[in-house]
């Protein structure tokens, strides 16, 4: 193997690569702002320059190849004196801007002046003035002023999206960026070059001045917005989240996740107006708030009133493994279900191949696994559908799904229901119909699993605390401003739902019933799970990890 | 070996008492000629020097507009953690302000950070020292509370600018 040395130690490296790249696999870093490892070599930067030996000129450590017998030194005078002096013309026309700037706290140009400036700047001219409110598509707000020219966000759009949407115009210090004549930043992932751009001069109109990036705290969880799970950072303040980034997985989503799973799957979660606080039963045709004591046991004596055959469960590829299985297994034990579904959400033709799939929800091979399906000659969906409107069903589960909105009829159908049960985070078409609701948590408000399209099997970690959490208790993350509220000091008073995830509701329901669900966490319907699922055998929270595991099954249609 | 004397044991001149009464008599007298330091508060107030570290204010300026970008630093250097900022964008030059911005007085150690942090020159310490509520809410003072008018915040700012 040909072997370069690098600030006196000495590595392997496979043909082809660059300096920047040994290096970094070898936890050398050089500093670079326009090199991404995802997108092509650009070298306009130049604050990677290194010396190596034998070359009369410095050169740049991103496209310059490793070479056998190579020495290449990272921190000599002459490597230093040329970082110092690309920082200082960097900073030259770049404001001051720091205060107001969103990406303060996570800026790379901020970082490299504080370890490669040289701190003060020799620059007595006016700086260029650009503008600073540039709306480059419905998503991306861009200050020119602030751009160094990196030109990640040109590449990105041309070669990750696949749109070539982005440009540089004019010359020399007055270089900006543009879109093309008659074009829009528009693509489905243009919020990506927000988290590439070395700079605050691409920001999103959705987290604009919304929170400094100290002042939240982060939760590794996955994009519940379609079947592809992009490993994503749920961002708290306040007990309300305020933005999701994407987190690095290879197998799963590189670098990036989609504009619409950024911005469409965490509203609801905050939302204070249509969030379920609390269990509500109809009284007198109104839904009333009751306690969790009440509603379960008019739920179960309501239940028991039907016949077994009279009632169907409906589960969901929004709701968790663990919820799923927790359902199925509730339902078969308790109340010999055989008509026991869920409803697929595919929408055709709105796929790319990318990230984005057909399958709107995040579960729907862990729902199919966990054994969420007619059990012999029960009723599929359909059926029960047909068995609502010929009355042999007359009383309807349904845990974590919008039924009422897949068809127009379905909403007058459920309504003739003689009782109809659902657990939902958010009021919607079905929870107007219920006669007993009971809350469940967001999937950012609880521990569980998800299986995504291809099969990988990963976790999801509580972000935002509900009634039933606490911060420091529960071991969730934590901000300087969660680790020292007080409750007299209102940053600490973020709104907290009265709401419960499904495992546990039905937990609850089963205590009122002969066979009883003994779970008292999430790992143990995990470990449930794993010993009756064979898909799942062997597994555990820690295996999963951050990363997730790849399962093997033949349900797997691995189709984008 | 003798009896060592206890320091409360007193002489007869000690038990006596007047010695004593007429010294403590002699410096209330010599006081009496020499100038006067108290004040009558409430009815005079005494009007601190510009170092002063009075409660935070922030600085209003003519137009009326903040200072202040809400930029949060003086909430992160807070030791006690008595500040809290949210903002949001505004059409004026600046892009951002602060929506809320709170200072929690019961908090507050007049440590004079804030002060020292601030990019803007927007939050100072007046000399202002009269913090009086009746109950936790009261103490939390807002903007309404927090805006103080440039004029009257001359001395400060200047004596930033020469000793800062």
């Amino acid at each position: 193997m040909p072997k370069i040395t690098i600030d006196g130690k000495q590595f392997d490296f496979n043909h082809g690569q660059t300096i920047i790249e040994t290096a970094k696999e070898n936890g050398i870093e050089i500093p670079h702002f326009c090199w991404h490892p995802k997108l092509s070599i650009s070298g306009n930067c130049r604050i990677c320059l290194v010396e190596v030996e034998k070359m009369p000129k410095l050169v740049i450590a991103c496209s310059t190849l490793a070479a056998d017998g190579m020495v290449v030194n990272t921190q000599s005078d002459k490597t230093i004196a040329a970082r110092n002096a690309v920082m200082e013309f960097i900073l030259i026309n770049h404001p001051l801007d720091c205060p107001i700037c969103d990406e303060a706290g996570e800026c790379k140009l901020q970082d490299y002046a504080f370890k490669h400036g040289t701190g003060e700047s020799r620059f007595v001219e006016e700086k260029q003035h650009k503008d600073k409110r540039v709306e480059l598509g419905p998503r991306i707000m861009f200050d020119a002023e602030r751009c160094i020219s990196c030109s990640r966000c040109i590449r990105f759009s041309d070669e990750i999206a696949g749109r070539n949407q982005l440009t540089f115009i004019r010359r020399g210090d007055r270089v900006t960026i543009t879109t093309f004549p008659g074009e829009e930043f528009d693509n489905p992932y243009t919020m990506n070059t927000i988290d590439i751009c070395p700079v605050g001069a691409l920001t999103s109109k959705d987290f604009r001045f919304k929170s400094r990036v100290w002042e939240m705290s982060s939760t590794n969880s996955v994009c519940t917005g379609c079947a592809r799970g992009c490993n994503t950072e749920i961002w708290v303040r306040d007990n309300k989240i305020q933005r999701l980034t994407p987190r690095i997985n290879e197998t799963v989503n590189g670098h990036w996740m989609c504009d619409d799973g950024r911005l469409n799957t965490f509203k609801h979660v905050n939302n204070e107006e249509t969030r379920i606080d609390g269990p509500h039963i109809r009284v007198d045709g109104q839904l009333t708030k009751v306690t969790w004591n009440e509603a379960v046991k008019e739920a179960v004596k309501r239940l028991k009133s039907f016949n077994n055959t009279e009632i169907a469960f409906i589960g969901s590829a929004f709701a968790t493994v663990e919820d799923n299985y927790a359902f199925q297994k509730f339902s078969k034990a308790n109340f010999n279900a055989t008509n026991l579904d869920f409803a697929r959400h595919v929408v055709p033709g709105s796929g790319d191949d990318i990230l984005i799939c057909e399958d709107k929800t995040p579960n729907s091979l862990g729902a199919v696994l966990t054994g969420i399906q007619p059990v012999a000659d029960g009723m599929n969906l359909a059926e029960i559908i047909n068995g609502i409107k010929s009355k042999k069903i007359k009383a309807l589960y349904i845990m974590e799904d919008d039924i009422a909105q897949l068809d127009s009829e379905y909403e007058t159908l459920l309504a003739k229901l003689d009782l109809l049960i659902v657990h939902a985070s958010n009021k919607n078409k079905t929870t107007t119909l219920a006669d007993i609701l009971l809350p469940v948590s967001t999937y950012a408000e609880k521990h569980g699993t998800i299986v995504n399209v291809d099969g990988m099997i990963q976790r999801m970690r509580p972000a935002v605390a509900t009634e039933e959490l606490e911060r420091s208790l529960d071991q969730m993350p934590m901000s300087r401003w969660d680790k020292f509220g007080t409750k007299f000091d209102r940053w600490a008073r973020g709104k907290k739902y009265d709401a419960k995830p499904s495992w546990k509701i039905l937990g609850l329901l089963s205590q009122e019933l002969p066979n009883k669900l003994k779970y008292k966490m999430a790992e143990d319907v995990f470990e449930d799970v794993s010993q009756h699922v064979k898909e799942f055998s062997g597994l555990d929270y820690d295996l999963i990890g951050e990363m997730g595991v790849k399962i093997k099954s033949d349900k797997i249609t691995a189709k984008v | 070996m003798g009896v060592k004397k206890r320091q409360k044991d007193l002489t007869t001149l000690d038990k006596l008492y007047l010695p004593e009464i007429f010294k403590g008599l002699a410096l209330t007298f010599k006081s009496m000629f020499k100038p006067k330091v108290t004040m009558e508060y409430p009815e005079v107030k005494f009007e601190p020097p510009a170092s002063y570290r009075g409660r935070p204010v922030l600085v209003q300026e003519e137009n009326g507009v903040e200072r202040c970008v809400a930029c949060g630093l003086c909430s992160r250097v807070c030791p006690a953690l008595a500040i809290e900022v949210r903002a949001n964008e505004t059409e004026l030059e600046k892009e951002r302000y602060p929506e809320t911005f709170e200072i929690n007085m019961i908090r507050c150690i007049f440590c004079g950070f804030c002060e020292e942090v601030c990019p803007e020159e927007a939050i100072v310490m007046s000399k202002d020292y009269e913090l009086v509520f009746t109950n936790r809410e009261d103490a939390v003072y807002g903007k309404d509370k927090l805006l103080v008018p440039v004029h009257k915040l001359k001395d400060r700012l200047e004596f930033l600018r020469n000793f800062k």
